[in-house]
């Protein structure tokens, strides 16, 4: 079915994935809206639970019909407090239901839910809620209601604003704070003389509707709204789930940012549109534990969730008796042989079953269980490339973890990983009903039905995303791979850069293979126009720190352990690791890390080096580390810097330290070719 | 506006009301040792009462006395409204009053659930037998006391830890598990006996949020040691200065802050 490999000439298109592509989808649904679907879930799933939340120490959950009298009670509510259609509401808080609830009861009466990252400083929470105006806030607790009251001066169009959690509430003014279950028990008390309102502005809603808007955080300038119609979000959410056969008996652990595309796909898309049901854990901190309790079916999570279980297993497993270490050892190298051929139901000798079987009953089963996956069914990352290690990881002990591609302008799905072909490096097929489109400059483009309507008061950047066909930029550099016809995606394409001998410089590549050492938390590559690369370098302080606690290295914050010469030396055993393996691959051999600097701070999203969804903001770091950068290139020894950092109350501070550059050894053809320091 | 509205929750708790318990001239001593020399004050219902004072004051020794533990050879204290007599410290605890140590009191191999619920003892009337055989009226208390302590870690934060045992915990958390059991007692007034020692200024922090939350949720009256004079001027509604067991101080912060005896305390005094 692919025609073609590398792109060549033109436009390359591809057009694998099961669906037929030349024509848009035809509306496949006969509910029009999210509030539709709730209406038939009501009907059909009313007593089947649609949430539940970990309150108190007990699972508390709500059927479909539950679930639909309170979010009809908080829309009257909202009518109540003069909501009109076409309003924003902005919501912000962790993954509770009562957020969900707001989300749906934004949309029942005729309002845009505008999901927002709760842990944002007040001043980027003032620009999204000052960018789209939004009439009514519905946050969490004291703490974010003290954010907005701090901006509210610039904030002239919110009128009220509602809490879930009264504590420490008391002595507020409450003029324009509402508690959410008053607004609900308004709503009840309302019911009958504003149901007709509420009826009339439910049956306006068509799937050309906004269904919601989301911030996207952007690596470079201010925040954009994407605005995503109920076509784009149902239309995509009924493909994602029969793409993969997703139910009604599905259990998911909502935790990760409500103001990201995927939870709003996840949790609310697929979740209504399947009617399975969406669990909300008792705290941040709970997370882990809330996931033992329910053993979600089907989970998501980015690369880094999935890596900092797999140290924190080998962690644990290094403090293990030597029985049990060798038992671990024999059956997990068991399971990288055959696990991922077992998952894809090819053939595997009978021997081999039964010792994976073995395998499963004292390892795989109770490790799984350990770890919240005993019943995944499947399991999916994305956001940033995965270590293949830990993806195979995974893999062998049965879990049919997937990659997919996406983006918030897309709804999520650009490509995805079918059954059956599934591999680390790249990023799958078009998601049904999407093609996809690699440029001759390398850059990646597709139209689908979830391609988004268009950034909220910004023409210009629209037009500059998406042309008159429904073709968008994504913005990224990558290649149809020949053989397999996935996607690879190599990096941003802003970021592909020459250096300065004419050779293709891809930071990202680079930065991938270092952060797959557990060690390495971050790692920023230089090389834009330079002769040489170099980097900058977080370690993980999880990993590194267990192994100062097991070598008996004392060390009291993170900038200590960070400069220790033992830990320096061990980065640069890892960069000399990857900069072999580069050298191997003649399109990447120039791209070794000539020098590096491990940093004394990590990169923090509060400083605005990282986005909220932790992608490296190039830009400003390399303005801020200018002096450090400059250390990398002039040949110096060492250099003494002051760095600001912002805390997470948004007071400044700062640190100062003396940073050594290292250099690592370069290697030719595979082999190292020690080079003489200095 | 804005400003107006969280400076006027952040100044000391809920609304002070009557006076609720009265210590007129106390005095204390430990054979030779006069500990606490003829002190008179008192503590309103709702308000954050603090003890200052050098090391060897006597704060401490206030704060025993207060619950009970030690007895004053003069002097009397008077908890609402009546003269209370001599009593064992498990009596005081019976009429509301509860308390935090200054060297962490908890059982150690227990989970933080169940330490928190050794809290809830003087709520527990049945018998000891229909508690061995968790039958009818026991197994309802516990549910009852269950649900009143899972307020209580809500309220704490505290739910990941739970199930952990006490002694697996940082020195910070601990501390908060002792207030958790503190408050399982319900108490009309609250002893803290230096809830922030040996914190950084993040716990600190913390733990100074979840005082004031305490006093304005809950309406408790707590009386807190503390060594802090940040702390100390940000949480309470009015100080008592204490030095060499005298008092030598009694009002709002900022009145003990102009204080001159008490800066002489703190500061020194030059002798020339």
């Amino acid at each position: 079915m692919v025609k073609s490999a590398m792109p060549r000439q033109g436009w390359d298109i591809a057009d694998k994935g099961g669906v037929e592509v030349s024509e848009p989808m035809h509306a496949s649904s006969q509910y029009l809206s999210i509030p539709a679907i709730l209406r038939r879930n009501a009907e059909t799933y009313a007593d089947k639970p649609a949430y539940r939340e970990k309150d108190l120490g007990i699972w508390q959950s709500w059927t479909w019909s539950q679930a639909e009298r309170e979010i009809e009670s908080l829309a009257i509510g909202f009518l109540d407090l003069g909501v009109s259609e076409g309003d924003f509401i902005a919501i912000a808080g962790r993954n509770r239901p009562h957020f969900y609830w707001s989300m749906v009861a934004a949309q029942m009466v005729g309002a845009i839910p505008v999901p927002i990252y709760h842990d944002s400083a007040a001043d980027e929470m003032a620009y999204v809620l000052d960018h789209c105006g939004a009439c009514l806030a519905v946050v969490e607790d004291q703490e974010q209601i003290d954010k907005i009251l701090d901006v509210q001066e610039q904030l002239s169009r919110l009128k009220h604003m509602i809490y879930v959690d009264s504590r420490g509430m008391r002595k507020y003014d409450h003029a324009r704070l509402h508690q959410f279950s008053h607004v609900q028990d308004v709503g009840r008390s309302k019911r009958d003389e504003l149901t007709g309102e509420l009826e009339a502005r439910r049956s306006r809603l068509d799937y050309s509707s906004t269904c919601v808007m989301l911030y996207t955080s952007g690596t470079t300038g201010k925040p954009k709204g994407v605005v995503l119609s109920n076509r784009n979000i149902i239309e995509s959410s009924i493909a994602s789930c029969k793409f993969d056969g997703l139910g009604q008996n599905e259990e998911v652990l909502a935790y990760l940012p409500m103001a990201w595309v995927g939870d709003f796909m996840f949790s609310i898309g697929q979740a209504f549109w399947s009617g399975f049901c969406v669990n909300c854990p008792e705290s941040a901190d709970t997370m882990q534990m809330n996931l033992r309790e329910i053993g979600p079916t089907y989970y998501f999570a980015p690369p880094r969730v999935f890596e900092m279980q797999l140290t924190n297993v080998m962690i644990r497993m290094e403090d293990a008796g030597i029985l049990k270490k060798r038992i671990f050892g024999f059956f997990m190298d068991h399971a990288k042989k055959v696990g991922p051929a077992i998952l894809d139901r090819k053939r595997v000798g009978g021997w081999d079953r039964l010792k994976y079987w073995l395998g499963n009953l004292i390892v795989y089963g109770p490790l799984k269980d350990t770890l919240g996956f005993g019943r995944v069914r499947l399991g999916y990352t994305a956001g940033e490339a995965i270590g293949p290690e830990i993806f195979e990881f995974y893999r062998s002990l049965g879990i049919n973890l997937k990659q997919l591609y996406g983006q918030t302008e897309a709804s999520v799905f650009v490509t995805i990983q079918p059954d059956g072909e599934v591999r680390a490096d790249t990023v799958g097929v078009p998601a049904p009903g999407v093609q996809v489109k690699v440029a001759d400059s390398g850059e990646v483009f597709y139209r689908g039905p979830g391609t988004f309507v268009e950034y909220y008061k910004n023409p210009e950047s629209t037009a500059k995303t998406k042309d008159a066909d429904g073709w968008v930029a994504t913005g990224d550099a990558g290649f149809m791979d020949g053989t397999t016809g996935h996607l690879k995606i190599i990096d941003r394409a802003k970021d592909v850069g020459k250096m300065s001998s004419g050779k293709m410089f891809a930071p990202k590549y680079v930065e991938n293979k270092l952060k797959f050492f557990p060690d390495i938390l971050e790692a920023v590559v230089f090389g834009n126009q330079r002769e040489e690369c170099t980097a900058f370098m977080n370690i993980d302080l999880n990993a590194v720190g267990n192994w100062a606690e097991r070598n008996n290295i004392g060390y009291a914050s993170y900038q200590e352990l960070a400069s220790h010469p033992r830990v320096l030396e061990t980065i640069r055993e890892h960069v000399e690791e990857v900069n072999l393996s580069l050298s191997e691959d003649p399109m990447l051999a120039h791209s070794q890390i000539h020098r590096f600097i491990v940093l004394h701070k990590e990169l923090d999203a509060d400083d605005g080096e990282i986005t909220r969804t932790r992608k490296v903001r190039r830009g400003v770091i390399s303005e801020k580390y200018e002096d450090l950068l400059g250390a990398l290139y002039d040949g110096s020894r060492e250099i003494y810097t002051t760095t600001e950092v912002t805390y997470e109350d948004g007071r400044k501070g700062s640190i100062s330290a003396t940073l050594k550059i290292m250099d690592a050894a370069v290697a030719l053809d595979g082999k190292m070719e020690h080079m003489a320091a200095g | 506006m804005a400003n107006g509205v969280r400076a006027q929750a952040a100044a000391g708790g809920g609304i002070v009301g009557d006076v609720v318990l009265e210590m007129e001239n106390i005095i204390l001593r430990f054979g030779g040792v006069t500990a606490i020399k003829d002190i008179s004050f008192d503590i309103r219902r709702g308000e954050i009462r603090a003890i200052i004072g050098p090391n060897g004051a006597g704060k401490s020794s206030m704060l025993n006395v207060i619950s009970g533990f030690y007895h004053p050879q003069e002097g009397q204290i008077w908890y609402k409204g009546r003269e209370r007599p001599a009593m064992k410290p498990y009596e005081v605890a019976l009429q509301g009053i509860a308390r935090t140590f200054q060297n962490i009191a908890l059982f150690e191999g227990m989970t933080v659930l169940d330490n928190i619920m050794t809290g809830r003892i003087r709520q527990m009337k049945s018998g000891l037998l229909a508690q061995a055989l968790w039958k009818g009226k026991a197994e309802r208390e516990e549910t009852e006391n269950r649900e009143s302590v899972e307020r209580i870690i809500d309220f704490l934060e505290i739910q990941h830890i739970r199930k952990t045992p006490v002694g697996r915990l940082p020195y910070g958390l601990k501390k908060r598990v002792e207030l958790a059991r503190a408050l399982a007692a319900e108490p009309s007034i609250l002893l803290l006996d230096e809830p922030m020692a040996g914190m950084n200024v993040e716990e600190k922090e913390d733990m100074s949020r979840f005082v004031l939350d305490v006093n304005d949720e809950f309406g408790t009256t707590i009386v807190l040691i503390e060594h802090d004079m940040g702390v100390v001027m940000d949480l309470s509604d009015r100080v008592v200065v204490m030095d060499y067991g005298r008092k030598i101080g009694d009002g709002t912060p900022d009145e003990v802050r102009r204080n001159q005896d008490v800066i002489d305390a703190y500061l020194g005094v030059s002798h020339d």
